[in-house]
């Protein structure tokens, strides 16, 4: 096959036609993830007998089963530390996990904070809806103050999660958030953070129509996606409005969402170090008995 | 009132008035937790309502208002019970009168969302008190019996009410739901004798060495014995108040006379009636003894249903690299006591339809003496 130019292409390249069709309901983002996800890969070219997925339980975690490549579909909340032993087993695999705020902020936030802390090499997409949408619509860490949900028909009053923040404060490699309706910055930022030595983090804010917007009357999906455009403001806009805008302004700004690339630093990635300290303490002493294990530590350049 | 199995059982979760509900959502138990949180909305229910991050975190919250003494509900199911294993021995070793509604699901890998028992027998040996239900009525009416039967002071253990996945959590039937008036008179608030107090302070759960834990799992099993007791003296009491009657801890159907007895739990329970009604109109001779509690487990009564009658048994679970579990436990009740034959079959695994016409001839096969000891149906 050629250049891929269309998305039609792409998806003969990447999807799992047989998986089809998708259980995903019009209006949902998850797809649109998927899309931005593939086309990174293709800009990238990388060999996709060298990626491997790996997904916890929710509707985004069951994009590794549409894509033609390797993929561990587990425990929910677990991706993240099921890709850890990936990881391990093979340094040389691009590790993609795609989790939802349920699944990464919610009971899985232990292995988010841990990895992330390690600075492991790994792509975390995080597709945000605010709800956990595969059971109904039930309070997640992620819903916004007064949110409706099932379980909190009077609007929620607890705090919600900002990952970005978190991933920032605990030093990750790559913190970035888009809204699925940005169709250029989401795959810039998918390729900086595979291309990343180190913990990458990617939050989508995307719509789910069916157990978010509806019940907190949003309207209909084009105003949905475009509740999106208008909640949110570029880290750069906001801290110049924060620094020149009048009261107003910043009123307004302090309400929206902030999305950009919140970090983009260099830092020592944990199965490196790892091997670094093998190869220290082995020494050239042992290494002619060093175990298959140490030896499949060793990162090809 | 007609509704699902789970909007049945939080309906009966709200009327015992427990202080604390503590979930986290997990398919197919969803709609139990939301149905409470309605009742909370119309100001139906009065408690407090906790959204958690995970099911071990719920068996947790649940755990510690639990030890202040007052009354807690959860739900869960599958993976939701097995994140919950860890809080599960605890809550049953601390011997808190928690009463918790699973809905049996698969187990992944090879996800799945439909009726498998396995879930909940894994959890067999926790020391909770374990309920297999077959109706909506019988959820209700079971719900309720089991506050009364946990905060009994020779109890004090927590009680599992088990029901398959869809066939009953998601399926409308006609249930009737007494006044609150007589839900409270049947079952009063509860007065804990043990619980934290600042003006009394304890500590519950500190280390103990060898010359008193044995001592602590034996008082354990001595609660089971009393739940044994108990369970019957209930379901009379219930049956006195409210007319209906589910079983003791098991119920028996059509069995006068009977040469061969079938055992089964839940659902394929439920239809095994339909099965021997059939069966019995074409002259087979076959009874029913459907087991609604597993923990304690009415080892007596099967026992004594083998006296006359050989047993064929029906699990949708299994204990891979042995049997059936419930074909196994039956066995090992009648050892050296009886010389009934016992014949097991496992099936409807991963939600397979079992209907009364695959009952049948399960049990034909038996009869025609042409089963293994232990077989698969229906792979």
């Amino acid at each position: 096959m050629g250049e891929i130019k269309t998305a039609g292409e792409l998806n003969k390249k990447y999807l799992r036609e047989g998986m089809w069709p998708t259980i995903f309901c019009n209006g949902c983002g998850n797809g649109v993830v998927l899309e931005y996800t593939f086309w990174a890969l293709e800009e990238l070219g990388l060999d996709m007998d060298k990626v491997a997925f790996a997904s916890g339980i929710g509707c985004s975690s069951r994009l590794p089963g549409y894509i033609n490549a390797d993929g561990l579909h587990t425990t929910h909340g677990r991706a993240i530390a099921f890709a850890t032993g990936l990881k391990a087993a093979n340094p040389d695999l691009t590790v993609i996990i795609f989790t939802g705020d349920g699944d990464c902020a919610g009971i899985g936030g232990n292995h988010f904070i841990h990895a992330a802390r390690r600075n492991i090499d790994m792509t975390v997409i995080m597709i945000n809806n605010f709800i956990y949408g595969m059971t109904g619509g039930q309070l997640a860490p992620t819903t916004p103050i007064g949110g409706i949900a099932t379980t909190a028909p009077y609007g929620n009053i607890e705090h919600p999660f900002d990952l970005c923040v978190v991933a920032k404060a605990l030093g990750a490699s790559y913190v970035a958030r888009w809204t699925v309706s940005h169709p250029y910055q989401p795959i810039k930022s998918i390729k900086e953070g595979i291309q990343k030595k180190g913990f990458s983090y990617i939050e989508f804010l995307a719509p789910c129509p069916t157990a978010y917007g509806r019940r907190n009357k949003l309207g209909d999906i084009q105003r949905l996606w475009e509740w999106y455009d208008k909640n949110t403001i570029l880290i750069e806009d906001y801290e110049r409005i924060m620094k020149y805008g009048d009261e107003k302004e910043k009123e307004r700004a302090k309400k929206m969402i902030q999305i950009g690339v919140f970090q983009d630093v260099e830092k020592p990635e944990f199965f490196t170090e790892y091997q670094k300290l093998v190869e220290r303490l082995q020494g050239n002493t042992i290494t002619k008995t060093s175990s298959v294990k140490s030896k499949k530590m060793v990162v090809k350049k | 009132m007609i509704d699902t199995g789970n909007y049945i059982a939080a309906k009966a979760a709200v009327m015992a008035k427990p202080d604390v509900v503590a979930a986290y959502p997990i398919t197919p138990q969803t709609t139990v937790v939301e149905g409470i949180a309605n009742y909370l909305e119309k100001g139906e229910f009065t408690g407090e309502y906790i959204c958690v991050e995970s099911e071990h975190s719920a068996m947790s919250a649940c755990i510690g208002a639990s030890a202040m003494g007052v009354r807690t509900f959860t739900a869960t199911s599958s993976h939701g019970l097995l994140l919950m294993h860890e809080m599960l021995h605890w809550a049953a070793l601390a011997r808190l009168p928690i009463v918790m509604c699973n809905i049996n699901r698969v187990i992944g890998p090879g996800w799945n969302i439909w009726a498998d028992e396995n879930d909940s027998i894994s959890q067999r040996d926790t020391g909770w008190i374990q309920f297999y239900c077959s109706s909506n009525q019988e959820i209700f009416d079971t719900i309720i019996q089991s506050y009364k039967l946990a905060e009994n002071e020779k109890v004090l253990l927590p009680v599992m009410i088990n029901y398959n996945a869809f066939i009953l959590s998601h399926t409308s039937m006609p249930v009737d739901i007494p006044d609150q008036r007589e839900i409270d008179e049947f079952l009063p608030k509860f007065k804990p004798k043990w619980n934290l107090d600042i003006n009394n302070p304890v500590t519950f759960g500190n280390i103990i060495g060898p010359e008193y834990y044995i001592k602590v799992r034996k008082a354990m099993q001595d609660a089971h014995k009393n739940a044994k007791k108990l369970i019957p003296e209930i379901a009379r009491e219930w049956k006195k108040k409210f007319g209906r009657f589910h079983g003791d801890l098991l119920e028996k159907y059509r069995c006068d006379d009977a040469e061969y007895i079938l055992l089964a739990m839940g659902a394929i329970a439920a239809e095994s009636k339909v099965a021997v009604d059939e069966m019995q109109r074409k002259g087979l001779k076959i009874g029913l003894a459907r087991i609604r509690t597993f923990r304690p487990f009415p080892k007596e009564s099967i026992l004594q249903l083998s006296e006359n009658a050989d047993l064929i048994v029906i699990d949708r679970n299994i204990s891979v690299g042995s049997e059936g579990v419930l074909f196994n436990e039956v066995k090992a009740a009648l050892y050296h006591k009886s010389d009934a034959r016992v014949n097991g079959f496992i099936t409807g695994l991963g939600g397979r339809d079992v209907t009364y016409k695959d009952i049948e001839s399960m049990c034909r096969k038996t009869v025609e003496g042409k089963a293994n000891e232990c077989e698969w149906y229906g792979i």
